[in-house]
């Protein structure tokens, strides 16, 4: 069956910004989607509001728009665009929710819109428990297997408490309908722990559901990726089993594709009852996974759940196999059947098959839980981590080892030598699922404990319990031997230790390790990943390292370039380095180089293997970095080594890898310690004479007093050499400064403290700029929206800067020219400045690629990252220009007086995290970074532009009802003016006696309700967080009370995430928000496309 | 925590191919040496059914998936009383067993049966030799006293070919026997055992089918002799060019018009009945992720497939046989390979695949039924 012929014109629906539970997964398929249907001859239009995405770049889609996610948004893009079809399958929950709402108003109906890839009764087939359910017994029916948990759904706190007896008591499963990631879901162990996560559970849940469920904690639990054409072609894409057993959500365990421990009854079993389901619940085209449970003991098989989408699970399934799933249900969804799409990596046979694999593959989640120190790190069915490493090696053991230094965190890897602690306290830590509980298992074993003990009390199946034997009596053959010959290294190697680990073993450093490895021709070689276990040879050159015999890599005759990819998403590094990554690949691929990808994250667009010429799935430390150089080496002529697009991870590597004779392109690893070491880039500064706030380093309380009290408080402290603000505080007195320098504990002479005067009310400024040695490109200047001292990734941003004159540029220009030229950066750079009275101080510098490129690229339509790669292999801005790249004249700060106005806005994960005693973390914004991901709103006037940024990352803001005002004192002069428009526009003000009594006073009524602290009143009169929880309140004011924080502002402020109430913690993001709810107000909320934004700024700069 | 294969794991073992090529690895299973034709099989579950399918007698089957043994050995899954191949070549054999139906590791298996096989080796890189180089004769030889590459090269060269050898009667059942039909008895089928394995009885007992395996050196009168309302062939090792006795025998049952239904060998014999050619493939097909079109239908199944040989007939029309007219039923879309053939005048028809799976997908077990279709509507 052909692709239909009724069909012009498809919407995709994006993710949205990055959050746990939906990530730069969504950007892989959704990329993949939409150049498959665009080759169809299709034309695509694109609704995501994240511009750190490759899927918005403007060439992937006809008409890209980077607007809310909202049904009313997408109704307007639909009004506008009338697109025959719309696929909501390729855009996580979020396009699915969005696409049912659609379906729900009928709007859908009204312009004629078919769904694609999903029905709507599939979707809620696959989604609603209840409905579910019935699928499995329906199945069950058919063909004798299948089983749900003994489950009850309920809507209301007392048939939750019902339910548990109907279950056969505690411990139970909690799980909300209806919402991503598995959010609000838990295990309860007694009444009080059912009330707090079935409450959330009912409130989170869209439909007040939830559904109570028998526990099947600690059984094996596994996961099947399907797909099924129109024609009713069905096939298993790939199997992965969790390493962790039941209990800890899928996202947060390790993983392991394929199944390892089940034999070919049982796994056919499975894939007759996944076929079953998949033709129950009715997806038509496309693909869906489904989760098993298996009991240990008996092999009893219960079905969890099934997602009728692409998921973060297709996406790592993909990569695991190299079958491209959201392409080619891209191509289902349009009427291809799977006999009639050709596999890409064998190109001879067809997608209707199975892939097999002659690998193991590993993947391992990445957490933050060092960003959320009052977080509870316990995991559980709500998914924590914030990003994943995945790798693959020829068994399990070196797969596994190699994934777990792609997770680059200290201790991430096995470590053999130190105390081993005792045996029983270790078995009882490793009861508890936490981040690096492997280690402790390891530990355990170290200290003695026996296969069976550490299944009894983990519950990890016994083959992967007897490979950690495995590696532990590697380790202890390595400390044996009496020296380290091939056989041994080749053996080690072989098993997945790293340099590292045998050189920490040993006592030796790691380059002597790796210098008798390569003197005893001990090297990995390259094998492909092709799809079907080499029964056919592979077109695609997808490569994993393997100490094995035969290497892979074919010679080649172009020059090389290696671009080294970020790593795993994390707080502060995530898809916007990827995003860079690609661009370069790109433009370096169409400027006829050879291009070569290395990278460890499955979620990636740099990890699909159509990105660049070559892809190499490996980790990114400096062995495994400099073996592929090697083999490049040996392959043909290398032009070079990209390291300043991925961020702080191969940025790491740089002076390394130069000084291992790696040609590193680019900004130089000298520049690169002239901006990042404190001294260096003070002579930087002192030399162009640019000032930077009042500093000094310490490594003792008593320096960092001294310093303290000479330059004033507040002072900003931070450890060197660090990403995202961690361990970054504002300290505001001397008992605080003790405190910190005493909980430090990464301290030490050569990681001195940084003390900084803190710019209290400064105005925020970011600079992305590029440098080729002579000239000087100004990508754009970002105003941030929040006063100084929140962490830029945070803080919502302005671009063009919307308070900011000609001569401020001016000055802006020639501050990040001087530091560019002083520096020496051959590519991009990114400063951070603070604007305090009328002096512009320097913050700091960044000489790589940073978070906001790409948000600065779609703001002004000119690709940063394609001209810095380029101008890291050598081409001028003035070249750039002559072949178009860059604009002919003006740049980033020349933007015409009519420009679109870019908001950018933070994304923050309080939702997902809990303390120990199950309350939800505080929300305040600081100068540690904790946001996951950002969205853009993008219109002609500031006011629109921001309040499509609310809606996009949050909601829309209200444009009427209640709102609620409790600022710190030093906010309140600054609330005035803000709340009289909140009044204008309708708004009735509810405010605590203090805020109430100083509106008062400027002639602003404003209701008085309790503090939380001050309890229920005597008539019953509610606290403004019992309000909150009741719906009383449509928007929320509140500005943290100094550094003590917790007050009532916590209560309050926990709150409004709970219920999902805006909620403003800076007086600037309320008049910001004033501005947008006016322009709401004025209805006159336009979409348009980033194409017309384009054509409309290139024909005003010429 | 020491295991047997732990401690066989420092024995030395070498695996020769005939055109030269080494691999040094471990001694795996028994310890000695063993010969065949080198295959690769790239099924990633299912090695217990490999092992014990007659349809691998003397070959040496390499294992594509790294992992073998993580499921021990248990008694339900096996295909046949004993392990057939010739050898066994795999990556990371398991240490320990985990499963809840495991009675036993493979290794002991290995062991006890003397299977002589060989670990630690590049199966990848082998795996790709045998593709781009063809099937060919192997030697494993472990042991702490091995001979020199030479005279191991040579001894190779002197095992016998695949091409031409006829081994039905090595892995056919010596006496009769019959699989009862679950439940009520519908049908009586003569089932030709040419290496058959146990799934395929099993099947069709499910479906009401008393099953009489026959030796393959059954003749005419003894398969009629059951009263059949359908005959099998099933599938078995070796060239089917050699298997002169199955096709008359199989004449036979077309000349009557007896409902007929094979598998793998049985449709390279039906093949060879109409007047159709067999060919070797290069490397053959051995896995259970084979998508296989059934013309008829349009639809694609995910077949298990063991062939090194296969039926040279014409994809693109209706062919004229002394049985009537005949076309091809099924194809392999990796390669367009004929994978069932059926006659269009009388009830008979055959795949080259395995629709008893075991190991594999279930997705062709409808063949079963169609087969039952097929003698029903022979009695109306």
């Amino acid at each position: 069956m052909p692709k239909r012929t009724d069909i012009q014109s498809v919407l995709v629906i994006g993710s949205g910004p990055i959050v746990i539970g939906q990530a730069a997964e969504f950007d892989y398929s959704g990329t993949q989607a939409c150049r498959v249907l665009k080759a169809e001859g299709l034309r695509v239009i694109l609704v995501n509001s994240n511009p750190a995405t490759i899927m918005t770049d403007p060439e992937i889609a006809d008409a890209t728009y980077v607007e809310p996610i909202t049904p009313e948004f997408v109704e307007k893009i639909i009004a506008k665009e009338r697109p025959d079809v719309l696929l909501p399958t390729l855009g996580g929950q979020t396009a699915l929710n969005t696409a049912i709402s659609l379906h729900d108003a009928g709007t859908l109906e009204k312009y004629d819109v078919e769904l694609i890839g999903a029905n709507v009764e599939a979707i809620n087939k696959g989604e609603d428990r209840d409905l579910f359910k019935e699928v499995v017994e329906a199945v069950n029916a058919k063909i004798g297997h299948g089983e749900s948990a003994r489950s009850v759904i309920c809507h209301t706190m007392d048939e939750v408490i019902a339910g548990v007896d109907t279950l056969g008591g505690y411990p139970v499963v909690v799980r909300p309908s209806f919402t991503m990631g598995g959010a609000g879901s838990g295990f309860a162990h007694d009444e009080e722990e059912l009330r707090r996560i079935a409450g959330q559970g009912l409130t989170l849940s869209p439909t007040t559901e939830v559904l109570l469920e028998e526990s099947i904690l600690g059984w094996k639990e596994y996961e099947l990726e399907l797909m099924r054409d129109r024609n009713d072609n069905v096939v298993v894409v790939c199997s992965i089993e969790n390493f962790d057993p039941m209990g800890v959500h899928t996202g947060d365990s390790i993983t392991v594709a394929p199944a390892m421990t089940l034999t070919d009854r049982e796994y056919q079993r499975l894939r007759d009852v996944g076929i079953a389901i998949i033709r129950e619940v009715g997806v038509d085209t496309g693909g869906c996974n489904i989760q098993f449970a298996i009991d240990p003991a008996d092999g009893r098989v219960i079905v969890i759940e099934m997602n009728p989408r692409v998921s973060r699970s297709s996406a790592l399934a993909s990569k695991a196999t190299g079958f491209p799933i959201a392409k080619i249900a891209a191509k289902l969804a349009v009427g291809y059947t799977l006999d009639e799409i050709p596999n890409d990596i064998t190109e001879k046979t067809p997608a209707s098959f199975e892939p097999t694999l002659d690998y193991v593959v590993v993947k391992a989640p990445r957490f933050a839980f060092e960003k959320f120190p009052s977080a509870d790190a316990t995991l559980t069915t709500t998914m924590k981590s914030v990003g994943e490493a995945m790798a693959i090696g020829r068994n399990f053991t070196e797969a596994f080892q190699k994934a777990l230094r792609s997770l680059e965190k200290k201790g991430s890897q096995f470590s053999f030598v130190g105390e081993v602690g005792d045996k029983t306290e270790l078995l009882e830590a490793s009861v508890r699922p936490t981040d690096g509980r492997i280690n402790t298992v390891m530990q355990a074993i170290r200290a003695g404990a026996t296969p069976d003990e550490v299944f009894a009390y983990t519950k990890i199946d016994p083959w992967f319990v007897d490979q950690l034997f495995l590696i532990k009596e590697i380790a202890d053959e390595i400390a044996a031997a009496e020296l380290l010959d091939a056989d041994l290294l080749a053996e080690a190697k072989r098993h997945g230790f790293s340099d590292h680990q045998i050189a920490e073993i040993r006592g030796l450093r790691e380059d002597v390790v790796r210098e008798v490895r390569h003197a005893l021709g001990v090297r990995p070689v390259y094998k492909t990943v092709d799809t079907c276990a080499a029964e056919f040879a592979a077109k695609t050159p997808y490569f994993y390292s393997s100490y094995d015999e035969e290497n892979e890599v074919a010679p080649r005759e172009k020059p090389a370039v290696i671009i080294l990819g970020s790593g795993p998403n994390r707080i502060g590094q995530g898809i916007e380095f990827d995003y860079s990554c690609v661009h370069a690949s790109f433009a370096l691929s169409e400027a006829g180089y050879e291009t070569v990808m290395v990278n460890c994250n499955p979620e990636t667009v740099s990890t699909d293997y159509d990105t660049s010429d070559r892809l190499y799935f490996e980790p990114l430390t400096l062995e495994d970095v400099l073996e592929i150089v090697h083999a490049e080496q040996e392959a043909g002529p290398l032009a070079g080594v990209i390291v300043q697009l991925g961020g702080q991870t191969p940025l790491g590597l740089s002076q390394a890898l130069k000084d291992n004779g790696v040609p590193v392109v680019g900004t130089s690893p000298e520049a690169i310690h002239a901006a990042e070491d404190r001294g260096a880039f003070g002579r930087v500064l002192a030399e162009a004479g640019l000032p930077a706030p009042k500093h000094g380093t310490a490594t003792t309380f008593a320096e960092a007093k001294t310093i303290a009290d000479e330059i004033g408080y507040p002072v900003l402290v931070r450890p060197s050499y660090v990403l995202g603000g961690r361990g970054m505080e504002i300290v505001y007195d001397e008992t605080r400064l003790s405190a910190y320098i005493a909980e430090s504990t990464e301290i030490s002479p050569s990681r001195p403290v940084l003390v900084d005067r803190f710019l209290d009310d400064a105005i925020e400024i970011d600079v992305d700029a590029l440098y080729d040695g002579t000239e000087l490109y100004l990508g754009g200047v970002m105003e941030h929206i929040e006063e100084a001292g929140i962490h830029s990734g945070d803080s919502a941003c302005a671009l063009p800067p919307i308070t900011l004159g000609g001569f401020d540029i001016k000055r802006l220009r020639a501050s990040t020219e001087a530091i560019a030229k002083g520096v020496g950066v051959r590519g991009l750079i990114n400063i951070q400045f603070a604007m305090a009275g009328d002096i512009l101080y320097v913050l700091e510098a960044n000489p790589r690629a940073s978070r906001t490129v790409p948000f600065t690229s779609k703001a002004t339509a000119v690709p940063l990252a394609k001209a810095a790669a380029r101008i890291s292999l050598g081409a001028t801005i003035a070249e750039l220009r002559a072949e178009g790249l860059l604009p002919a004249t003006g740049d980033g700060g020349t933007l015409p007086m009519d420009a679109p106005i870019s908001v950018k806005e933070a994304v923050m994960p309080w939702s997902r995290f809990r303390d120990i005693h199950g309350r939800g973390v505080d929300t305040i914004l600081g100068p540690e970074m904790r946001s996951t991901g950002e969205v853009m709103g993008i219109d002609s006037v500031f006011g629109t532009a921001y309040a499509k940024s609310q809606a996009g990352a949050y909601g829309p803001l209200p444009t009427g009802g209640r709102a609620f005002i409790s600022v710190a004192n030093r906010d309140k002069r600054s609330m005035i003016f803000p709340a009289r428009e909140l009044v204008a526009h309708g708004f009735e003000l509810m405010a605590t006696s203090g805020t109430a009594e100083v509106l008062k006073r400027n002639g602003i009524n404003a209701r008085v309700v309790r503090k939380q602290s001050e309890g229920e009143g005597p008539q019953g009169e509610k606290t403004i967080v019992q309000l909150i929880h009741e719906g009383e309140v449509d928007l929320i004011v509140n500005t943290p009370y100094g550094t003590g924080g917790r007050l009532d502002g916590y209560d309050i402020r926990t709150a409004a995430v709970a219920r999902g109430v805006p909620c403003l913690t800076t007086v600037q993001a309320l008049a910001a928000a004033v501005q947008g709810i006016d322009a709401l107000g004025r209805g006159d909320v336009g979409v348009r496309s980033l194409q017309e934004h384009a054509e409309h700024l290139t024909a005003a700069r010429d | 925590m020491t295991t047997s294969t732990r401690g066989a794991a420092r024995v030395p073992a070498v695996l020769v191919l005939e055109d030269g090529r080494i691999f040094h690895g471990r001694a795996y299973g028994a310890v000695g040496h063993t010969f065949g034709e080198a295959v690769f099989s790239t099924g990633m579950t299912g090695y217990q059914e490999t092992l014990t399918d007659p349809s691998y007698h003397r070959q040496v089957v390499v294992m594509t998936a790294p992992h073998v043994g993580n499921t021990g050995v248990n008694d339900e899954d096996p295909e046949s009383a004993r392990i057939w191949v010739a050898g066994y070549v795999v990556r990371d054999p398991a240490r320990v067993p985990s499963n809840w139906r495991s009675q036993r590791s493979l290794d002991e298996e290995l062991v006890k049966q003397g299977v002589v096989g060989i670990s630690g080796i590049d199966t990848r890189a082998l795996t790709r030799h045998l593709r781009e180089r063809g099937a060919m004769r192997v030697g494993i030889f472990s042991g702490n006293a091995l001979p020199d590459e030479g005279t191991m090269l040579a001894e190779v060269r002197q095992a016998a070919e695949m091409k031409g050898a006829n081994l039905s009667a090595e892995v056919s059942t010596e006496e009769a026997y019959v699989v009862p039909a679950v439940g009520t008895k519908k049908f009586t089928v003569a089932a030709i055992d040419l290496g058959i394995k146990g799934m395929t009885p099993q099947l069709m007992a499910e479906r009401g089918i008393e099953v009489h395996v026959l030796p393959a050196t059954a003749t005419l009168d003894e398969v009629y002799a059951v009263n059949p309302d359908g005959v099998f062939f099933s599938n078995g090792p070796g060239d089917p060019a050699t298997a002169d006795h199955p096709v008359g025998l199989m004449s036979g049952v077309l000349e009557r018009k007896t409902p007929l239904f094979g598998i793998c060998f049985g449709n390279q014999i039906l093949g060879r009945a109409l007047g159709f050619g067999t060919f070797k493939l290069k490397y053959g097909h051995r896995g259970i992720n084979q998508p296989v079109q059934d013309r008829t239908t349009g639809k694609v199944e995910v077949t298990a497939h063991n062939h090194g040989f296969a039926v040279d007939a014409p994809l693109d029309k209706v062919s004229e046989t002394p049985y009537g007219r005949a076309e091809v039923s099924h194809v392999c879309l990796n390669d367009n390979v004929v994978e069932g053939l059926r006659l269009l005048d009388q009830p008979a028809f055959s795949v080259q695949y395995h629709p008893e799976a075991a190991a594999g997908p279930h997705d062709a077990a409808y063949l079963f039924d169609r087969f039952t279709q097929l003698m029903e509507g022979q009695r109306a």
